[in-house]
């Protein structure tokens, strides 16, 4: 209860704060963007300065400030929708089916509606902002009998339609690239220096994406244009000017003129949005100081030490990471009072809590790699031994009979993505068919070297289902996943035998039927192979495991940065000697972290570098955060034993990682 | 306040320096010296016959193949990718008979028109029609870099070893420790202008190059010779090249790159091969960064008579218009209070003092100095010696400064056309607490017809300082500074503090001062 009253204090008076400045900053930029807008959408070579004018007067018009209401109640809209579907911890699809699984999600699809009907609003003002053919939907006109009627305006509705399309793709894109993950930077700056930066790559970005969506749109529109265009006749009681020929034509859409304007359209209806997401961005990451110790007790929820443990919401917990990461670098008076002890009683609280917390947060990292390296080392091996051995003859021993194989089932029918709720229903529906092409079989049409290593992490239930598993192996299980959000969690690896398909219960039964439904499945798996769109569905996209392992690394880097450095400065600065008893378990803990994050490393494609594209607003500092953690644990440690050099050989930790330790004092790291 | 007349004179030819030992600098011939290479596994000697150079560069290799006929749209497509826009326009123009009259006249008038605004640019800011090379030459630190054998050096700053880039492009990596030295090739490894260890990092190491940065990570285990190019990771942005200065931050978790063409500074954050630009209006270009040792200000200088002293922690910066010309060369102080730097056209060394900020202020500036005091003029003094008068002084290429704070090494030019302006090193004695003092200790010389290009302090050397220098031959040599600390040991520094112990001899020393805080 404590805990959620302090994580409301913090998401009330801080996080909607920040929100709500970033949004009065768009709404306050929204009029020179608007200017340059219409500027653009109206210039013309011919008359330059009858343009000008012309534009002053329109934007001086009542239409112009009722559209200009409206589009600023857009972006409050999208403002609000920045602060609800935020995170800092990036959602990664493992798969594709579990990509498609994010955009059918139920919060996506509100997503996605609200996104389009706001892109027909701003359309619609661009529309009436642009003026001449564009204004209305519907002009009197006469048809070839004479009659006077109203007639529909294609060129209001093509103009309304994209905004839509690029309002829906703006959306998906959204998914695709996790344009909702809020990154922190390294270098911090001060907003409007940030934002000044930033602001070329908004430009460009939102121009190119413009062009992208307008081009699919146009191919959309040319094909399928004449079912809205027929709904809304249908409707609105319009008819078709006879006279004009309709534009889901070549003749028709190949106007440049027409082109343009959707083209500048669509980059204004981006450019906003983008601008509203980048200062959302650049104030809720903005560094938060937390008091490092209160004089008063109502206060004590609000210091660091508390906030560190907070469990409710990642935010807070990242931002008091990220201040205990500056404090420790740069203000030596904060740590100061980090090293203090406590007035009466003289305990070490502040340092106690702040380096069990960071603690535990290296362990959990190095038990989620060591958990994910077994499952993985264990599925490459299944190929060769049994399922049964292989987690107790570590040694090696190549127990490679054929009967044991047939023996001890094989479990890999069940499609496990874990970020994949979708996936899971799929799953269910037709169990061991959909889901044979993934048993590595060295035989089958998959087995490049790539695919047989992206499967292997599919069947991560595998070694806990049957006879010999370690309890700890099964309690480790569902923590595999648990970097990311909710919904990954619950597409984790159930460990449930009501799961596993019951062909699996016979095959302890004679090798006969086994023979059978081995054969029956190579066939199943045969078929399947030839199935491009299921194969392109279940695949596993490269590296996204490894990604989805450290996808909320920034928390570790910060821990990591924020320990070495207060242990560093505790050389000089430390008066009691605080630090000097958790010294050893510091040591053994990032140690035993490198260990893993070096075995993690080895795996293939977790050494891979992602490709990089520039051009989207899409963050894509997630690709590379275990990169970036395994540069700053190395930098932690030598920072470390370069500050206590030979003393650290009077520190007690394991002989293994002394020895470690040793080549790290030899720099031979 | 003058100057080099307080210097001993410069040794007889035939002589050269060999070390600093009871206050004074020990000299030798040069068969003692030979010895003394010998003896010493790190004194390394490159002779510039042995050095495969590249007879022609990649674009003249065009001349040895016959012409041959393309379409117009394959030759546009191969303009387009080599040259970009001015490349297509070009090429359009070039081939008038084949497209419409109109296409090739308009693209002329483009081409025209982007000629004139560039030239406008150059003539704003000069440095921008030299070549790429010619840009590294003149804005490294290294003397007449590209006739230089030696391009870069750079000390590990923790452990016993050196890397340093060649004439030939390639890196070679020296450990004493060690049997193999890795040498390090890179398809993009063209013109080393800068290499710089990672501190708190046992293997990895920053190459600025003509065209990008690259970061090797050499395991120090390994015992290769040859290690791939995938060991190289490639930092690039458009328009940032070519890189002539890099800089670590102590704290190993940025780096800064400059380039002349660009405005900006980039802080690339390595592991994650991102950056974010710095940029600010005026200068033209970045030439030189220098991050202090306790990291709290990087110096950047421009092309033109302009330098930042950028403050790390919120990344704002100070301006500093110089009068004369642009900042030549600069060095930090142990404790990143003192900065001491050159302009370009001036013989004297400035220094700035910069104040700590106030504790617990978090996004505050640091209040920084109003002027630039001088600390040493370095005009031009004759010696008179046995064979015949001897000018030294003049401009100053680079300076350093010992990790200790207590000698600072002065490249001066001098003038490579006139035997008797020689290019010489110059070392004082500096004291940084409780005052800034200045003393001078000698010159610093190496065996006859060897002009010093290049030179480094040993960041950890145990008795003292430790001069390293790479001089025109060919050949590198390390002159020890034998004293013990008076200061307190720098920031981070392993082991015990030494004891703080008074020098030798300062009633002597004294009386030739020639900076002190007392004075000015």
């Amino acid at each position: 209860m404590f805990s959620t009253e302090q994580s409301c204090w913090f998401i009330r008076k801080v996080i909607c704060w920040r929100a709500a400045a970033s949004i009065a900053w768009a709404v306050l930029l929204l009029p020179p963007i608007t200017a340059v807008f219409v500027i653009l959408s109206r210039f013309s070579l011919l008359h330059p300065i009858h343009t000008i004018s012309e534009c002053f007067s329109l934007l001086m018009s009542a239409s112009a400030i009722f559209s200009f209401i409206l589009l600023c109640g857009v972006i409050i809209m999208v403002g609000f929708l920045n602060l609800e579907y935020y995170t800092v911890i990036p959602t990664i699809a493992c798969s594709k089916i579990a990509m498609f699984g994010q955009l059918l999600h139920p919060r996506q699809f509100v997503n996605t509606l609200v996104h389009c009907i706001m892109g027909i609003i701003v359309a619609w003002c661009c529309a009436v902002t642009i003026g001449g053919r564009y204004e209305t939907l519907g002009y009197p006109c006469t048809q070839s009998d004479g009659s006077t009627q109203m007639c529909l305006n294609e060129y209001h509705l093509i103009l309304l339609l994209a905004g839509a399309f690029v309002g829906f793709s703006h959306s998906l894109l959204g998914v695709i690239y996790n344009m909702n993950y809020v990154s922190f930077t390294t270098v911090q700056q001060y907003k409007y220096l940030r934002f000044k930066g930033s602001l070329p790559l908004v430009v460009k970005c939102s121009a190119t994406q413009a062009l992208y969506s307008i081009r699919n749109y146009i191919v959309v529109y040319f094909f399928l244009g004449h079912i809205p265009r027929a709904w809304i006749c249908k409707t609105l009681n319009l008819h078709l000017n006879s006279s004009i020929h309709t534009l889901d034509s070549i003749a028709g859409l190949l106007d440049l003129s027409l082109l343009y304007h959707m083209w500048i359209s669509a980059t204004f209806l981006l450019f906003t949005w983008y601008i509203t997401l980048l200062l959302f961005r650049i104030f809720v990451t903005e560094v938060y100081s937390f008091p490092v110790q209160s004089s008063f007790t109502e206060d004590a929820h609000q210091c660091l030490p508390k906030v560190l443990s907070e469990k409710q919401s990642v935010i807070v917990k990242f931002l008091a990471l990220q201040d205990l990461a500056l404090l420790s670098q740069h203000s030596p008076s904060r740590r100061c009072e980090v090293f203090s002890l406590s007035q009466p009683g003289g305990h070490p609280h502040n340092w106690n809590s702040i380096s069990r917390e960071c603690l535990s947060l290296l362990a959990d990292l190095t038990q989620r790699l060591v958990a994910y390296h077994d499952t993985v080392a264990t599925n490459g091996r299944a190929k060769s031994l049994s399922t049964g051995s292989e987690r107790k003859s570590s040694s090696g021993t190549s127990v490679t009979s054929g009967t044991e194989e047939f023996m001890s089932p094989r479990p890999t029918l069940l499609m496990k993505t874990p970020a994949s709720v979708f996936a899971r229903s799929i799953g269910r529906g037709q169990q061991s068919p959909l889901t044979a092409p993934f048993t590595p079989e060295l035989d089958s049409p998959f087995t490049s070297p790539s695919l047989r290593r992206l499967t292997a992490p599919l069947e991560q239930c595998s070694p806990w289902y049957g006879t010999v598993q370690s309890p700890h192996v099964m309690r480790r299980a569902p923590k595999l996943w648990s970097a990311s959000t909710d919904s990954q969690i619950n597409g984790s690896c159930p460990p449930s035998p009501a799961s596993v398909p019951s062909p699996q219960q016979e095959t302890s039964k004679p090798s006969l039927l086994t023979q059978f439904l081995q054969n029956r499945k190579e066939q199943v798996k045969n078929f399947l192979a030839k199935r491009v769109l299921i194969m392109y569905l279940f695949n596993k996209l490269p590296e996204a495991s490894s990604q989805a392992l450290f996808a909320d690394s920034q928390a570790h880097i910060w821990a990591l940065e924020g320990l070495s450095y207060l242990v560093q400065a505790s050389f000089s600065e430390d008066q009691f000697g605080v630090v000097q008893t958790t010294l050893p378990s510091i040591l053994s803990c990032m140690l035993g972290l490198q260990e893993a994050v070096d075995r993690h490393f080895k795996l293939p494609h977790a050494s891979s570098k992602p490709l990089r594209w520039s051009s989207s607003m899409g963050d894509s500092t997630y690709k590379t955060l275990r990169f970036a953690l395994r540069a700053t644990l190395k930098t932690a440690i030598y920072r470390i034993t370069t500050t206590f050099g030979d003393h650290l050989n009077a520190v007690q930790v394991s002989t293994e990682h002394q020895k470690r330790l040793q080549q790290f004092l030899e720099y031979k790291e | 306040m003058c100057s080099l007349a307080l210097f001993p004179p410069p040794l007889p030819y035939g002589q050269s320096t060999l070390c600093e030992s009871n206050n004074e600098l020990l000299s030798g011939t040069n068969v003692e010296d030979g010895q003394n290479q010998e003896s010493s596994p790190l004194s390394l000697y490159f002779p510039r016959e042995s050095l495969k150079l590249h007879s022609r560069t990649e674009s003249s290799s065009k001349a040895a193949f016959l012409d041959h006929s393309e379409t117009l749209w394959m030759r546009s497509a191969a303009a387009w990718r080599d040259g970009g826009l001015t490349g297509l326009l070009t090429e359009i123009t070039n081939s008038y008979t084949e497209v419409p009259k109109w296409l090739s006249m308009s693209s002329g008038c483009t081409l025209a028109l982007l000629r004139s605004v560039s030239s406008l640019h150059g003539s704003l800011f000069p440095h921008l029609t030299l070549s790429s090379e010619d840009m590294i030459a003149e804005f490294s630190q290294v003397l007449d870099w590209s006739d230089c054998v030696v391009r870069a050096f750079a000390w590990h700053p923790h452990a016993d070893k050196f890397a340093l880039a060649l004439l030939d492009d390639s890196i070679k990596i020296y450990n004493p420790k060690s049997a193999t030295t890795p040498t390090l090739k890179h398809r993009l490894q063209r013109s080393v202008a800068a290499v710089q260890w990672k501190p708190l990092c046992a293997s990895a190491l920053a190459v600025a190059c003509q065209n990008c940065l690259l970061v090797w990570h050499v395991d120090p285990c390994s015992l290769s010779t040859r290690p791939s190019s995938g060991c190289a990771q490639v930092l690039s942005h458009p328009g940032h090249s070519p890189v002539t200065s890099i800089a670590w931050s102590p704290s190993g978790s940025l780096l800064v790159s400059a380039s002349p063409v660009d405005t900006a500074v980039m802080i690339w954050d390595v592991a994650a091969e991102s950056c974010v630009p710095l940029q600010r209006v005026g200068g033209g270009g970045v030439t030189f960064l220098s991050w202090s040792p306790d990291g709290s200000h990087v110096l950047a200088s421009t092309p033109s008579a302009l330098f930042r002293v950028w403050e790390t922690r919120m990344w704002t910066c100070e301006r500093w218009p110089c009068v004369k010309g642009r900042c030549q060369s600069g060095c930090w102080s142990p404790d990143g209070s003192r900065l001491l730097f050159t302009v370009q056209g001036e013989t004297v060394i400035y220094a700035l003092t910069f104040t700590d900020t106030p504790a617990g202020i978090p996004s505050s500036t640091s209040k920084g100095p109003q002027a630039a005091s001088v600390v040493a003029d370095l005009s031009e003094t004759t010696f008179t010696t046995a064979d015949g008068d001897i000018i030294v002084g003049g401009e100053i290429q680079s300076l350093v400064w010992d990790p200790r704070g207590e000698r600072l090494a002065v490249l001066l030019k001098g003038d490579s056309q006139s035997t008797d302006r020689p290019a010489i090193i110059a070392v004082f004695k500096t004291r940084t607490s409780p005052i800034f003092e200045l003393l001078p200790c000698g010159f610093v010389q190496g065996e006859p017809d060897a002009e010093p290009r290049l030179m480094q302090f040993h960041p950890n050397f145990q008795h003292g300082a430790l001069l390293t220098v790479c001089w025109s031959t060919g050949r590198i040599t390390h002159v020890p500074f034998y004293f013990l600390s008076a200061g307190v040991p720098h920031f981070g520094l392993s082991g015990s503090p030494l004891l703080p112990r008074p020098q030798d001899g300062p009633s002597v020393l004294a009386g030739q001062s020639l900076f002190s805080e007392l004075l000015s």
